[in-house]
């Protein structure tokens, strides 16, 4: 096997699909960090995009497991880091394309300042109209909000502006 | 990693993960039961925010103390734990639940603030990311204490009773810890405890006075009131969080 750079890891740890929403990948969601290759180990750091997000524990195993298929002989030390936190705004256009058609509205850019508001309009992922309401600032996951469209008249989920 | 006082950062820390761990498990009782859909969705999902705040302050004290998350969460006896005497009240009706979120959200945000230019690297970062998340909590209690104040009736009673029940405890969250001395000259908090409380009550007054209803009063409880001397209410609540792990300490899960 020939020898595998941090680049080619950090490829391969990228297209991990997100547990919870497995139309994107933790590289599209902004989730996976750095990739470092030491003599003898592997660093690996996640930036959680909650902090109690359960699903961050399988992001973890999934890579761990990964590391073990692609680079058996190191040791892994995969971190979650805070610092910087993760913002929605870490998502990739890919990422919010596949959200998108996946009926998950993307998330808004944040107001100016970083204010976060529950007050915007949220275009309906499946038709595009912009006559749609906010039923529930929280919903399934900590990182969705539920609205309804009163065009399409179909409830769909968006992801927290964080 | 601050070495300065790592029994001072221990003490904090343990604040407020207890803090967040305690509302968190009483406020996650609501799942299922909660007076329409839409706040069992809201108020499962802001209970499983602050236990998954919680454990991150858990995981912290356990890097510094070289311990288990895990067992200083559910290992402890109940007189051992350290959250505001605010949150010994048990999660009661909705109006009362209500009236102990935006209490305590409101006053965790003042902390929070505080705490953002902490020495303690870690902590700072962790904070960071934190109070981001507590905006949507923020919105959700100011939201509620509004549409139960504003209701009248039976809706604005149930609201004013819980309000005088917490009203004695309503500082304890911004309480001196027993440590705050060594807490301020070691940087790790930057704000004495009764600025934050100043800070606090300045914030929620404009909405109690609009609203109609008695601010708490400034008074402070001495540090080893605000966090000790648990009640029954907590130790039925400590059963119920402690009872699987009781059942077998040492399995994994």
């Amino acid at each position: 096997m020939a020898l595998l750079t941090a680049a080619d890891v950090r490829a391969a740890l990228a297209d991990l699909p997100d547990p919870e929403l497995p139309v994107v990948s933790i590289g599209e969601l902004g989730i996976l960090d750095r990739v470092e290759l030491h003599e003898r180990s592997i660093r690996v750091e996640l930036r959680p995009t909650f902090v109690a997000c359960p699903a961050t524990e399988l992001i973890r195993s999934a890579v761990e497991e990964r590391l073990a298929d692609l680079v058996p002989d190191a040791t892994p030390d995969v971190t979650l880091v805070f610092d910087p936190p993760w913002t929605s705004d870490r998502i990739s256009p890919a990422g919010r394309a596949k959200l998108a058609a996946a009926g998950i509205a993307p998330p808004l850019d944040p107001e100016p300042g970083g204010l976060i508001t529950l007050d915007v309009i949220v275009p309906c992922p499946y038709c595009g109209s912009r006559r749609t309401r906010l039923d529930n600032a929280f919903g399934p996951t900590l990182c969705r909000t539920i609205r309804y469209c009163a065009d399409c008249r179909q409830p769909f989920e968006h992801l927290k502006t964080l | 990693m601050s070495t300065v006082n790592p029994a001072a950062l221990g003490d904090l820390l343990l604040a407020l993960a207890d803090d967040d761990f305690v509302i968190g498990f009483s406020d996650s009782e609501w799942t299922g039961i909660a007076p329409i859909l839409e706040e069992d969705v809201a108020m499962s999902s802001i209970a499983q925010d602050e236990i998954g705040h919680a454990r991150a302050y858990y995981e912290l004290l356990a890097e510094l103390t070289g311990g288990d998350a895990d067992a200083i969460a559910y290992d402890r006896p109940p007189e051992a734990f350290r959250h505001a005497r605010l949150l010994d009240h048990g999660r009661g009706d909705w109006a009362m639940t209500i009236a102990r979120r935006y209490l305590y959200d409101t006053a965790d945000a003042v902390r929070l603030e505080a705490l953002a230019g902490s020495s303690h690297r870690p902590l700072a970062a962790l904070v960071a990311k934190i109070r981001r998340e507590e905006v949507y909590h923020l919105l959700h209690a100011e939201t509620w204490l509004e549409r139960l104040a504003a209701a009248g009736g039976e809706p604005e009673a149930r609201l004013r009773a819980a309000l005088a029940l917490l009203e004695p405890d309503a500082t304890s969250v911004l309480a001196p810890l027993e440590s705050e001395a060594e807490l301020l000259s070691a940087g790790l908090l930057t704000d004495p405890s009764a600025e934050l409380v100043a800070t606090w009550l300045a914030r929620i007054r404009p909405v109690f006075e609009r609203l109609g209803l008695p601010l708490p009063r400034a008074d402070l409880p001495a540090p080893d009131r605000a966090r000790r001397e648990h009640g029954d209410a907590f130790r039925w609540l400590w059963g119920e969080f402690t009872s699987v792990r009781r059942l077998d300490p040492v399995a994994v899960w």
